[in-house]
């Protein structure tokens, strides 16, 4: 199941998009958020429409692929939705029973919606062109600032690339495990959802053991090879801006600057 | 150049470690004394082999090597510099590089490049530099083509390789190497030893290896063995090992060729002591069969 997730993952590809300085692609899909959240007429859904699109054009990822990743949420969405539709007061359209579907629930309920999907569909896009490599490295570099606050940006940043690094072997030792007490006789496939997840317990002890050895030897090789936190340590990988990238954030500029126009001029 | 000659690179004297229990409020409740007084010298350029028994202390040993661990007793040089002095860790980690036994526990990058690059990184090496290490490291241990391949792709063998440029990168003077082929299958294990080798012969550095593959240390200057902490024996591979019955009673095995070499001796068969190859065996029978042949004509 958790392998037909899209969301979240890399698509490889050459793109521009693709070849954008991570950091501009984190302020990029910042802005895009931003903006569905105080501008929320037509106009602006249509030009944020038009943005999505154009970004997604230029990526060369398949739009079916990100639509796809919108699947596991469509639950989620759903039940905000009809949660909206209901439950915000004002003019009754509708009645079910006790249930009041009102006009204002309406409103609110499609505004959610758009902003919900445009809000999976903008990160996706940036999760989809950007290695987790890059990404950590663009909030590392991105949120360097954040330094001065006291907050460990250097070390948060490290901890994500070490998970990112260590997931797939930990899916792949807990797929061995399950395996082996399969073997032994365990049955994680058959009952209810409460057996399921209580067969699932005996793996979680097996696997805390192995992630925290797993840890301890990480930890060990790391000062081995003279690691002591952020400070004095050079990159490989710097990231430096390039002319794209300066150009990607006059074409974030007029976004927002045509998204304050339309509302000061187009009044739908 | 003769051995004695050389520069010293590690010089160990009557080393203790102590591992320490502490309990809730921070005392010590419990001691293990995992290192019993060991002496060693190593000269730059050599290749020493550690062998021991499980928990004789060989870990424990390595890991003063590189200051991950200080002695509780003793003293330890590594490349001159004393490593109970918190100022020389750096410089000490630098010289002397570490290989673990687990491939991926070692690996810190999702990128083999990457992960060749993490030491030069700490160490403040220049961008440019660090490639520039990056691409003589993976090149010397054959992983150039894979560096921007993620390491969940590589063989055990591969992971090895890639962590042995890891340290490569770092310019050290010496490998330390614990039980790098403990959990590689026959083919991953003659990779790795063929380039440590390799690295040894061309380009001098000095290698510890650890192990308890008999046949991976017939390669070495010297053969130190551990028991319960300490060094028992020690001498070239051949003197080492012309002492099969010692080795059993510290339960450690011999290579298969100089086993059957002593029993074909138990049985009156006039072989010499340390036979270590399939190719000496088969030489010093066949000398037996030409003699023979010639009392019978
Ligand atoms: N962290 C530790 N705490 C307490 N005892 C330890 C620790 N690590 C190792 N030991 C003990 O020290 C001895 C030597 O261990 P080690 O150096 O790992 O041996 P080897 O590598 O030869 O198998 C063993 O008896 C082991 O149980
Ligand atoms: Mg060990």
């Amino acid at each position: 199941m958790l392998k037909d997730m899209t969301i979240g993952q890399y698509y490889p590809g050459n793109s521009l998009i693709h070849r954008l300085d991570p950091r501009v692609k984190l302020l990029g899909t910042l802005v895009f958020i931003i903006s569905l959240f105080t501008f929320s007429s037509i106009s602006a859904y249509a030009l944020a429409t038009v943005a999505v699109l154009t970004v997604v054009a230029v990526s060369r990822v398949p739009l079916r692929y990100i639509l796809k990743g919108l699947k596991p949420i469509f639950i989620l969405m759903l039940i905000t939705i009809l949660f909206n539709l209901f439950m915000t007061p004002g003019t009754a359209v509708l009645q079910i029973w006790k249930l009041k579907m009102t006009e204002e629930g309406i409103r609110f309920a499609i505004h959610m919606a758009v902003r919900l999907t445009y809000l999976i569909i903008g990160s996706s896009i940036l999760t989809f062109t950007t290695t987790p490599n890059s990404l950590t490295d663009g909030l590392e570099s991105g949120l360097g600032w954040m330094n001065r606050l006291h907050v460990p940006v250097h070390e948060i940043a490290m901890m994500m690339s070490i998970a990112l690094r260590f997931i797939p072997i930990l899916m792949d030792e807990t797929d061995k495990i399950m395996r082996a007490q399969e073997a032994r006789g365990a049955d994680f496939q058959s009952g209810g959802v409460f057996h399921r997840v209580k067969a699932m317990v005996p793996l979680l002890v097996p696997l805390f053991v192995s992630a925290f050895r797993r840890a301890n030897d990480l930890a060990l090789a790391m000062e081995a090879r003279g690691y002591h936190g952020g400070a004095g340590r050079t990159k490989m990988k710097p990231l430096v801006y390039h002319r794209k990238d300066w150009i990607a954030f006059l074409v974030m500029a007029g976004y927002v600057a045509a998204q304050i126009l339309l509302r000061i001029f187009v009044k739908i | 150049m003769k051995s004695s000659d050389r520069r010293s690179i590690i010089e160990g004297h009557d080393l203790t470690y102590e591992y320490l229990h502490y309990d809730d409020d921070g005392n010590v409740d419990a001691s293990y004394r995992a290192l019993k007084g060991v002496s060693l010298d190593v000269k730059e350029g050599q290749f020493i082999a550690i062998l021991g028994h499980n928990g004789s202390g060989k870990s424990t040993l390595a890991r003063q090597l590189n200051a991950l661990l200080v002695p509780s007793g003793g003293t330890l040089f590594v490349d001159g510099l004393d490593t109970r002095e918190e100022k020389n860790v750096g410089a000490i980690r630098q010289a002397a590089g570490m290989v673990f036994q687990n491939p991926d526990n070692q690996i810190i990058a999702s990128v083999v490049e990457e992960d060749a690059g993490f030491g030069p990184e700490n160490m403040g090496v220049p961008t440019k530099e660090i490639w520039e290490r990056v691409r003589k490291a993976l090149k010397a241990v054959g992983m150039w083509e894979y560096r921007e391949s993620s390491p969940n792709r590589l063989s055990g063998g591969q992971k090895q390789r890639v962590a042995i440029a890891g340290v490569i990168a770092m310019k050290p003077k010496c490998i330390v190497l614990d039980e790098p082929t403990a959990m590689l299958d026959p083919g991953g294990r003659a990779e790795v030893i063929r380039t440590v080798r390799e690295l040894n012969r061309t380009d001098g550095i000095t290698v510890i290896l650890i192990t308890h593959y008999m046949e991976e240390v017939i390669y070495a200057d010297r053969v130190l063995v551990m028991d319960e902490g300490a060094v028992v024996m020690s001498g070239t591979p051949r003197e080492v090992f012309s002492n099969v019955r010692a080795l059993k009673e510290i339960r450690l095995d011999v290579p298969f060729v100089t086993e059957l070499a002593d029993r074909l001796k138990e049985r009156g068969v006039p072989l010499p002591d340390g036979i270590l190859t399939v190719e000496e065996l088969t030489e010093e029978l066949e000398k037996i069969r030409h003699g023979d042949q010639n009392r019978a004509s």
